[in-house]
């Protein structure tokens, strides 16, 4: 008897905390201020909100029925596998359509300069070079005359 | 108490899905409603797992299968059609 109350208090438990990350991937989809930063909120607490609902229902029908019960599993392995490649996805879309994004983001990746094919002939190095100092190299390009 | 668990998940989720709703009305930007979107089908998903546990039956995980994998496919297309403006090329 004490097995199946330790057992519903567990499912008890995933139900909750299941809800409580769905509840909080959408919250910060919600409020957050751009559009890279609401991406973290679904692809990292929604996955994991949904993981534990699974989890939790293939306890009870394991528990109830008697029998070992997988298909939820299969659910929750596709959904971890495609989560990553839909916030991939997203990210690249964002980073194509140029976006808005909050200045308070650091640094300057070389996604976010506007895209220079077919404008000028640009030596491309074979290393990454740094960030910042691609602007002096250029300008010293342009008084040779390169580009 | 599997009970209250079970009502207490469900108007999380629930929750969850309206602020879904109210991104997916308002976003600013296309990426954002595809987003939301996504999210939605993902807490769509949920909210089948928790109907099949209020039930009690498994008649409903089929139909959480096959919206987990056209969702994806849904969204992968989109996407594809955002940055390529073509999905099959």
């Amino acid at each position: 008897m004490t097995f199946y109350v330790i057992t519903e208090g567990i499912i008890a438990f995933l139900l909750v905390a299941g809800g409580l990350f769905a509840f909080t991937g959408s919250l910060g989809m919600l409020k957050l201020k751009d559009f890279f930063m609401r991406l973290h909120g679904p692809t990292k607490g929604t996955t994991l909100g949904i993981g534990c609902v699974l989890i939790a229902s293939m306890l009870y029908f394991t528990v109830t029925q008697r029998e070992f019960h997988v298909q939820e599993l299969l659910i929750t392995l596709f959904l971890f596998i495609t989560a990553p490649v839909t916030g991939h996805m997203l990210a690249k879309t964002g980073l194509h359509m140029h976006l808005r994004f909050y200045t308070g983001t650091r640094g300057s990746l070389p996604e976010f300069r506007d895209e220079d094919v077919g404008q000028s002939r640009v030596a491309r190095p074979a290393r990454a070079h740094h960030p910042w100092r691609t602007k002096a190299k250029r300008s010293r390009l342009k008084r040779r005359e390169i580009v | 108490m599997l009970d209250t668990a079970l009502w207490i998940s469900l108007t999380l989720i629930v929750m969850a899905m309206a602020m879904n709703v109210y991104r997916l009305a308002v976003g600013p930007d296309v990426p954002d409603r595809l987003l939301a979107l996504d999210t939605l089908y993902v807490n769509s998903i949920a909210l089948i797992v928790l109907l099949g546990l209020w039930l009690n039956t498994k008649t409903y995980f089929e139909a959480a299968i096959l919206i987990a994998m056209l969702g994806f496919v849904g969204t992968m297309a989109i996407c594809r059609y955002l940055l390529r403006g073509d999905i099959i090329e």
